[in-house]
């Protein structure tokens, strides 16, 4: 079973919403779409759907072209941010009612509701009407039908953004669990990195319409192709500075001199952008070559367990995530460091040119 | 700016309620300081709305009274409260400029020309709307128009406090960041007593001085993120706050130690005469990984989030999750888990118990 876009682009009135893209979905495989509001996800899915058909490019079901097949006509379930289900309807009926359209046995169809209703914890609650229930259990309903539907091809659209944060926490773990059972190939859109993470199996990072970059999610997460997909898949976002090489030296934007070290000391003489991430954000000095910078700080976030520093060098704004809680007053400069095996190097058109060495060994 | 003294206030929607079950917000009784940013933290159906509402004056309380400075407010209208309120969704002008957007307040209560520009200019600085002052509301991003919500809830300098109904839900991780940031050195800057309802524990935590943290209509705790963090005073505090939550595992405690199925664990405290159901509590960032000495463990699972991992275990029935920071391995001799004393909690009835030092 497999899903396969080949130069797949969506224009609506003469505006690109998806560039022509390729991807390769596999049976079994939770596809995670990772990007921010408007990055096209939601037009991708309905394009794999089939509810909205490709300016160009044709989409493959198992080899066989179905680019102008509507969606009732194939094996799709999709599952939106705002639960839907039917009001007038138990939650039994709601349930059961793709496997009804699909005229299953009663016997049949009684297996499967209870199954999926076991599943998602709703077996008590399967004589109600949805709006009788909780925000949570409402979405399960939801995704309890798509589940009996049985279809080759599941969508999620944001499923649990309009969810209690405690409630997607015990459903993010859940969904791949029953997913990997049923054996679909699973498309989840989100704007979370850490959901993307959490979630596992394959990412695709989208920005304005692109699909940056697509693998398995600790790959795309550690060995980003370009600063765009880096920047997508970083939350709180990736720091950011310019650097340039001359012979062993490196320069840093306000004329801050260091050795080159790490995975600095093998580029070419030239001007770069290095990009780091908030956890590698040191207060201590914890290795011998790494780099100190000074920040003035700009706020604190303490979150109980770790502190967000937001600081300013010079014209660019850092977040620094650090252990334990720190009592750091606000407008003092002080000094922060870098392990230079953290630090990724991207060229003037953003692309990759060194990942963080730690990365390459993980 | 006020303090705001919340007086054995409670509230059932029932017109003659009896048991404390009919109550949505159960009696509360506390002092909120002048100035300072408390967040209101539950899930969805604990009070905390309701809180918010009789604060707001959209709610008369069943019983106990509400007071800014001192003056009962409890029955007075939300126009005569002298409050700022931002919501979930942007409320804005469409047809008028942000600038009069955000002077709209202001120019209500007839402030001075001179001191609206000025003080027109301070927020939407602050707020990074500068360019578009002038630009029609109408045609801007949802962002950029819950920022001129919060920068009209923010322009007046005189109200008694601001409150905030989940008002970052609509907008994209990233810009979260950026305007949690600038909320925070709004309050710093101004001192003015925010308000601010969430059920996003982050959210809650790093713009609150001190959070209350809600369950079933009760305050189960107000404390600041730290306090939450290393000694929840309730089993819920423990699970609600953390990602993920508090491991609490059935135990006998006797002295400093506690025993589960036998097996012996120090505690930081000495606890004696316990009653009732007694647990222990350890976060999952207080336990580590061990190929000796602590409880025996098998892994289930390891979940990367890049910049620790989550270890899903088992030890002697019970579940348990422990973060591994980046860079520490995780190797299948680590067959037993420890935990520090000094962050091992016990509670009796899901209360902790303080005890006494060692």
């Amino acid at each position: 079973m497999t899903l396969e876009l080949k130069d797949v682009s969506k224009v609506v009135a003469g505006q690109t919403h998806i560039y022509p893209t390729n991807l390769t979905l596999e049976k079994g495989t939770m596809n995670v779409l990772l990007g921010p509001t408007s990055s096209g996800k939601t037009s991708l899915m309905r394009l794999m759907a089939g509810l909205d058909k490709p300016a160009t490019g044709h989409v493959f079901w198992n080899g066989a072209d179905v680019t102008g097949v509507r969606v009732q006509d194939r094996e799709v379930a999709m599952v939106y941010q705002q639960f839907i289900n039917y009001p007038s309807m138990s939650v039994y009926d709601n349930i059961a009612s793709p496997m009804r359209i699909g005229g299953n046995r009663a016997a049949e169809i009684d297996k499967a509701v209870r199954k999926a209703a076991d599943l998602m914890k709703l077996t008590p609650m399967l004589d109600r009407k949805p709006l009788e229930l909780s925000g949570g259990q409402q979405q399960r309903c939801a995704l309890a039908r798509a589940l009996v539907k049985n279809a080759g091809l599941v969508l999620l659209d944001e499923p649990l953004a309009n969810l209690d944060y405690k409630l997607r926490e015990e459903l993010r773990i859940e969904i791949p669990k029953i997913f990997e059972e049923a054996g679909s190939i699973f498309v989840y859109a989100t704007t979370e990195p850490e959901e993307a993470l959490l979630l596992g199996g394959n990412t695709a990072t989208l920005w304005e319409g692109r699909v940056t970059q697509f693998g398995p999610t600790p790959i795309i997460y550690r060995r980003p192709v370009d600063a765009t997909t880096a920047r997508v898949f970083s939350d709180p976002p990736m720091n950011f500075l310019n650097i340039s090489k001359v012979g062993q030296e490196i320069t840093f934007g306000d004329g801050q001199i260091c050795p080159a070290t790490g995975p600095l000391s093998a580029l070419d003489d030239g001007t770069y952008m290095a990009g780091f991430r908030p956890n590698h954000v040191e207060l201590e000095k914890n290795t011998a070559d790494a780099i100190q910078f000074h920040g003035a700080i700009a706020v604190t976030e303490i979150t109980g367990s770790e502190t967000f520093v937001h600081l300013d060098h010079h014209d660019d704004r850092w977040v620094g995530v650090v252990h334990g809680v720190r009592d750091l007053k606000i407008g003092s400069r002080i000094p922060i460091y870098l392990d230079p095996t953290h630090i990724y190097v991207f060229g003037d058109a953003g692309d990759l040119v060194a990942a963080a060495s730690y990365a390459e060994a993980a | 700016m006020a303090q705001i003294t919340l007086s054995k206030l409670a509230h059932s929607y029932l017109p003659s309620p009896t048991t404390s079950d009919d109550f949505a917000l159960k009696e509360i009784d506390h002092i909120w300081a002048d100035g300072e940013a408390y967040a209101l933290l539950g899930p969805s159906g604990c009070g905390k709305t309701t809180l918010l509402n009789i604060i707001s004056g959209l709610l008369e309380p069943s019983r106990g009274s509400i007071l800014f400075n001192g003056n009962d407010v409890t029955h007075a209208a939300t126009a005569e409260r002298n409050i700022a309120q931002v919501f979930q969704f942007p409320v804005v002008y469409d047809t008028m400029s942000v600038r009069d957007n955000l002077a709209f307040p202001l120019k209500n209560r007839g402030a001075d020309v001179g001191y609206i520009a000025r003080r027109v200019d301070q927020i939407a600085k602050m707020i990074g709307m500068e360019e578009t002052l002038d630009r029609k509301a109408r045609g801007l991003t949802a962002d950029a128009k819950q920022k001129i919500s919060l920068g009209r809830g923010m322009v007046r300098e005189d109200v008694n406090a601001i409150l905030f109904d989940e008002p970052l839900t609509v907008i994209d991780p990233h810009m979260k960041w950026a305007l949690r940031t600038q909320l925070k050195s709004l309050h710093r800057e101004f001192g003015h007593t925010m308000i601010y309802v969430t059920h996003d524990q982050t959210e809650a935590l790093t713009f609150a001085d001190k959070v209350v943290v809600m369950f079933d209509g009760r305050v189960v705790q107000i404390g600041t993120p730290q306090e939450l963090f290393e000694t929840p005073e309730h089993t819920f505090v423990g699970y609600f706050i953390g990602s993920p939550g508090m491991n609490v595992i059935p135990a006998q405690v006797d002295g400093a130690a506690a025993y589960v199925h036998g097996e012996k664990i120090n505690l930081g405290r000495v606890y004696h005469g316990l009653n009732g159901k007694i647990e222990i509590g350890i976060r999952p960032e207080f336990a580590s990984l061990s190929n000796k000495g602590g409880l025996p463990v098998s892994i289930k699972r390891v979940e990367d989030v890049g910049r620790h991992r989550i270890v899903r275990a088992e030890t002697m029935d019970n579940e348990l999750n422990i973060v591994v920071p980046e860079g520490m391995p995780v190797d299948a001799d680590m067959t037993n888990v420890t935990f520090d004393p000094k962050h091992v909690n016990v509670y009796a009835d899901d209360w902790r118990v303080r005890g006494e030092a060692a």
